[in-house]
């Protein structure tokens, strides 16, 4: 099969896109690194899209240290996310889910703004985002608005963005030297999309634990996080297991799911602790 | 609607060192622009949506899926395809490496694996079998089993580091 799109336009800055997508009648889609955008504009699932291409914007790339905490620019590519220095430090979740995302040749062109925008459940960015407590900005026809990130995700590839509306960068919040940011999951071959992922952020405010696929969002595991604070570890498992409600697919059973995230927090949890020791 | 938005797309890039001026559908992707219009059919279209790596070019030094960049997208861009990599003779150690160790056989993925393969050997050093592997985990040969691809790679990676001689 063909892709076909309705038009194309390269846009020259963030307010050429504004226009752009508001002269598209409600047509627009907004092209960033096109790695999950084209294919589906190869399978034909999406058609006849006003593609707003926003992919040369510089101003929506790049990581800035803001002092309490790091801004990411919306178009920066998974491999900039890996090897930038302020990134290691200040959030190595993020660098360390690069190294679990796709390959070298999607890496490349891949945006951390349309791993969000696009919402996978089984995405590493948007759980790692959710342990990190992200704040997310978002550029509409009214101006700019900020979502927090456990308000961002809304269904199956849903979020609150606007078909109008640009996600043009993320902030999260820098981690303390004794902070630790854990991303361990099962896939079956390098690459590709997890069968269960865990994500733990061991603050001194408390514990964040978050998963991916295993529901129809990422989801932040409030209850085990609660037991966590308390510093118990067997009723943290209990409580994920019991929080969590995955599919079975061809890929893993619901219950090997279940399982397998108990696993994931305990082995979380040894090397977070580890880590300290 | 007004024209705004373009169904063909005017696109000026270089190709293999040559200067090309197109006119590009929206919704075509560079793999069949490469292969139906600039007939360099050396870069394959096959599962068309990322996953076999059949279709990898370089674009602006770096390694990218031809199935899922569109191109008109490629306006300003430096491409690089099997064929120019071939006729520079920038790869010719690892084609030839490719060739003493029969790590092709029907030759399908043979030019995204050659792509792939000098992205990494370009970081320089002689990366361990592991890490080729990695790299490669995105690039697909039904034939080979991997293991004469991994082989070949790692010889050039050591001729390159001047641990073997060629
Ligand atoms: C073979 C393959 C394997 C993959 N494996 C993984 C994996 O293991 N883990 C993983 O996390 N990802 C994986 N991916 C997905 C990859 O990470 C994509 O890069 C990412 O999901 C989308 O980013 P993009 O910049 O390419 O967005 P695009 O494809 O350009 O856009 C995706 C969607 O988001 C919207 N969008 C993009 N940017 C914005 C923005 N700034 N504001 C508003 N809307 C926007 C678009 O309109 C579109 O609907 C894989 C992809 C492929 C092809
Ligand atoms: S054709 Fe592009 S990855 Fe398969
Ligand atoms: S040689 Fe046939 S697919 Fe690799």
């Amino acid at each position: 099969m063909k892709a076909s799109a309705g038009g194309y336009a390269r846009a020259n800055d963030l307010s050429h896109a504004m226009e752009l997508l508001a002269s598209s009648k409600g047509m627009g889609r907004v092209l960033a690194g096109g790695q999950s955008l084209v294919a589906a504009m190869n399978m034909r699932l999406s058609t006849d899209d006003m593609l707003v291409d926003i992919s040369r914007i510089s101003e929506l790339s790049g990581v800035t240290d803001d002092g309490e905490t790091l801004r990411i620019g919306a178009l920066t590519k998974h491999v900039e996310i890996g090897a930038n220095p302020l990134i290691q430090t200040y959030a190595p979740l993020l660098a360390e889910a690069v190294s679990c995302i796709a390959h070298a040749a999607i890496r490349n062109r891949g945006t951390i703004g349309g791993a969000l925008a696009h919402a996978d459940p089984a995405a590493e960015f948007p759980a790692c985002m959710l342990a990190l407590g992200a704040t997310l900005h978002i550029c509409g026809p009214d101006g700019e608005r900020s979502v927090e990130i456990e308000d961002f995700f809304q269904d199956l590839f849903e979020t609150s963005l606007e078909e109008d509306e640009i996600l043009t960068a993320i902030t999260i919040p820098k981690a303390a030297t004794d902070e630790q940011q854990v991303l361990l999951e099962v896939a079956r071959r390098s690459g590709d999309y997890a069968l269960v992922g865990l994500c733990l952020v061991v603050r001194s405010t408390g514990h964040r634990i978050s998963l991916l696929s295993v529901g129809s969002t990422p989801v932040l595991a409030r209850n085990a996080m609660a037991q966590l604070d308390q510093g118990d570890v067997d009723g943290a498992v209990a409580a994920l297991r019991d929080e969590i409600d995955p599919t079975s697919d061809t890929q893993a059973s619901a219950s090997y799911r279940r399982h397998i995230a108990g696993i994931l927090l305990r082995r979380a949890v040894a090397q977070a602790i580890g880590d300290i020791a | 609607m007004t024209r705004i938005f373009d169904d063909k797309v005017d696109i000026d890039l270089t190709v293999n060192g040559e200067p090309v001026e197109a006119r590009v559908p929206a919704g075509q992707h560079v793999i069949d622009f490469l292969r139906q219009d600039l007939g360099l059919t050396g870069a394959h279209a096959s599962c068309e949506h990322g996953v076999c790596g059949a279709c990898t070019v370089q674009v602006d030094g770096t390694s990218v899926r031809g199935c899922l960049m569109l191109a008109a997208q490629l306006d300003g861009a430096d491409v690089w395809t099997i064929e120019g990599l071939s006729d520079s003779e920038t790869i010719r150690d690892l084609q030839e490496a490719f060739i003493a160790r029969n790590a092709l056989q029907c030759g399908f993925c043979t030019p995204g694996m050659l792509v792939a393969a000098e992205e990494l050997l370009a970081l320089g050093g002689v990366p361990e079998r592991a890490a080729i592997r990695e790299h490669l985990s995105g690039n697909y040969c039904r034939c080979t089993g991997y293991e004469a691809i991994v082989d070949a790679i790692e010889t050039v990676a050591r001729q390159r580091a001047g641990k073997v001689q060629a």
